[in-house]
């Protein structure tokens, strides 16, 4: 079985966000990048098919070469080959061009992705790609197994959960859940030595046009201080809410 | 030229949401002047969308009776074409997201989920939305011939202004689904993270499981859902699908009461789109007290039991 595993490289989780260039650029001064924590969910059940079923998985990105240290990342972890096509990436439709412009060429039986982002928050690579693809799709995954030429994946719903089935190749859009936060995989430092020599390749992007650009960010506006109810004084908290916020 | 609505339902239900999704299509088809069509899958009584402005449904009822994201693309994929859609208009609930990329696929269209507010400029189109998971907002163009909408939970609101409504049931030729479902599991009756008004949430300052009944009871009163914090749900005291925050659950309610959560700011990025924050804490310096608007430095063991009587007197009252 082979395993693509598509990578985002996001700000760390406790990033400050600021806006340079008149706030038409994110401010990458001083920001740490990490795998996007919903693609290592992902990367993580990809290493365990590996190791238990024998899979072979390859990771990709699609982004400047800005991104290599977290692709070298993934190979550290336990993927066998990283994949990068050179483009900025600006705009899901475009990603998920690029991506499948790829595999259509490097066919895969299963390709993992997160449910989305944590810096644009777009949620829709895995699933354009899937339909770009022609294959089935499956977002907010929270448990995947496969068997022979099928997957059994859950997806989280609205206050609950659906098992689905269907056959492979497939795209999953993998989350927290996939495999318990204490199962993901720290680089040792024979991987890290190892992924020196694994392949790396740089491929040329077909060009895909972005139909959406982000034009000018904005902070959320500073927020007014807390109001602080005595603790002896819940009845306060009442008319607070009732009164003034209006939302019991 | 029309503006097209994706209407979800459950159970042939309308879901609540529709309400916004109805409001935020036909105040934008107003705007620029064109039809607002809405469909609907097997829903009983899609009429009732006119009580928000739409004059106009169709409602499948060839499509499998549970929501398969891969049929209802290839659905409205066929409408797209033959209303001559310019705009789709979609929540941000998780059908929705699973579904409006396979429509974006079949129709190349440019899509922008997380939209808080009707467009602002319409040459190009540009829509404001949260981004880096509510830390900042983008001011987003969609340059395609058919641009896709997502609009934010509780972002938008609800506007009232009752039209006659026609309703007219149809089959309409779609692909065969992708996937079977083999079970689905959900509990009924019990308000969803995901359109509560109200969202009670419980971190570590509970101190452990066997506490929760006071999570649970204030929801209660107040008709919410419970959440937790991401150390919780790690520590295996509630379950994942509690987890609200960077990498659980967004939350966009109308009041969030946060009760024993610090608020480190991967949760404070997933629960700050909602409306009203209120904090208990017995710790002045907890950072969740400089994202709320109401706070109470006090014991939870306390102050919740007490909280919950006196909501329980105030909503018998009123």
């Amino acid at each position: 079985m082979n395993i693509l595993v598509c990578i985002s490289h996001v700000p760390d989780t406790t990033s400050k966000i600021n806006f340079v260039e008149s706030d038409t650029q994110f401010d990458t001064s001083g920001v740490q990048f990490v795998i996007n924590p919903n693609d290592e969910f992902g990367l993580t059940r990809a290493i365990w098919f590996k190791e238990k079923q024998g899979a072979q998985v390859h990771v990709i990105h699609v982004g400047t070469a800005a991104a290599d240290p977290t692709l070298r990342k993934c190979l550290a972890i336990g993927a066998d080959k990283a994949f990068r096509i050179d483009i900025p990436a600006t705009d899901g439709m475009q990603v998920a061009k690029e991506l499948a412009a790829f595999i259509s060429a490097n066919p895969y039986d299963l390709v993992i992705a997160g449910r989305e982002s944590i810096d644009y928050n777009g949620a829709m690579v895995p699933g354009i790609l899937a339909a770009l693809l022609d294959i089935a799709f499956i977002p907010n995954c929270v448990g995947l197994e496969i068997d022979g030429n099928y997957a059994v994946a859950e997806r989280e719903i609205d206050g609950g959960r659906e098992k689905l089935k269907g056959s492979l190749p497939m795209v999953i859009g993998g989350q927290k859940g996939l495999v318990e936060e204490a199962d993901l995989k720290i680089p040792n430092m024979r991987g890290i030595m190892q992924a020196r020599q694994k392949p790396f390749e740089v491929v040329n992007s077909k060009g895909s046009e972005n139909p959406t650009k982000d034009v000018l960010f904005e902070k959320s506006a500073p927020k007014a201080e807390v109001k602080l109810v005595p603790a002896d004084d819940i009845d306060q908290l009442i008319e607070l809410l009732h009164k003034e916020a209006n939302v019991i | 030229m029309s503006i097209l609505l994706f209407i979800e339902s459950e159970n042939n239900k309308l879901k609540r949401n529709v309400a916004e999704i109805a409001s935020y299509g036909v105040a934008l088809a107003d705007k620029l002047k064109k039809d607002c069509v809405a469909v609907s899958f097997n829903a009983d009584n899609p009429r009732e969308l006119g009580q928000f402005g739409v004059s106009k449904v169709f409602n499948v009822t060839n499509t499998p009776q549970q929501f398969d994201a891969h049929v209802y693309a290839s659905v409205l994929t066929h409408y797209v074409a033959s209303l001559g859609v310019t705009h789709i208009i979609v929540s941000s609930s998780a059908d929705a997201k699973f579904l409006a990329p396979l429509i974006a696929a079949n129709t190349n269209a440019a899509y922008v989920p997380n939209v808080v507010a009707l467009p602002h400029e319409h040459q190009p189109l540009t829509v404001k939305r949260t981004a880096f998971t509510n830390k900042a907002f983008a001011n987003t163009t969609l340059t395609a011939e058919v641009n896709i909408i997502g609009v934010g939970n509780n972002a938008f609101g609800t506007v009232e202004q009752a039209v006659d409504c026609v309703v007219e049931n149809v089959t309409v030729e779609h692909t065969a689904s992708h996937l079977e479902q083999v079970s689905i599991s959900k509990e009924t009756g019990k308000a969803t993270i995901a359109d509560a008004d109200v969202v009670v949430s419980g971190g570590r300052g509970l101190k452990g499981p066997e506490h929760w009944h006071l999570i649970e009871e204030l929801a209660e009163v107040l008709d919410a859902a419970t959440a937790c914090s991401k150390p919780v749900s790690d520590m295996g005291w509630r379950s994942h699908d509690e987890h609200v925050g960077q990498t659980g659950k967004p939350v966009s309610t109308n009041l969030y009461i946060a009760i024993g959560i610090s608020g480190a700011i991967q949760h404070l990025a997933g629960v700050n789109a909602s409306k009203v924050k209120v904090v208990i804490n017995n710790d002045p310096e907890a950072p969740f007290f400089k994202a709320a608007d109401y706070g109470i430095v006090g014991d939870a063991f306390e102050v919740v039991p007490v909280l919950t009587e006196k909501l329980k007197a105030f909503k018998a009252q009123s």
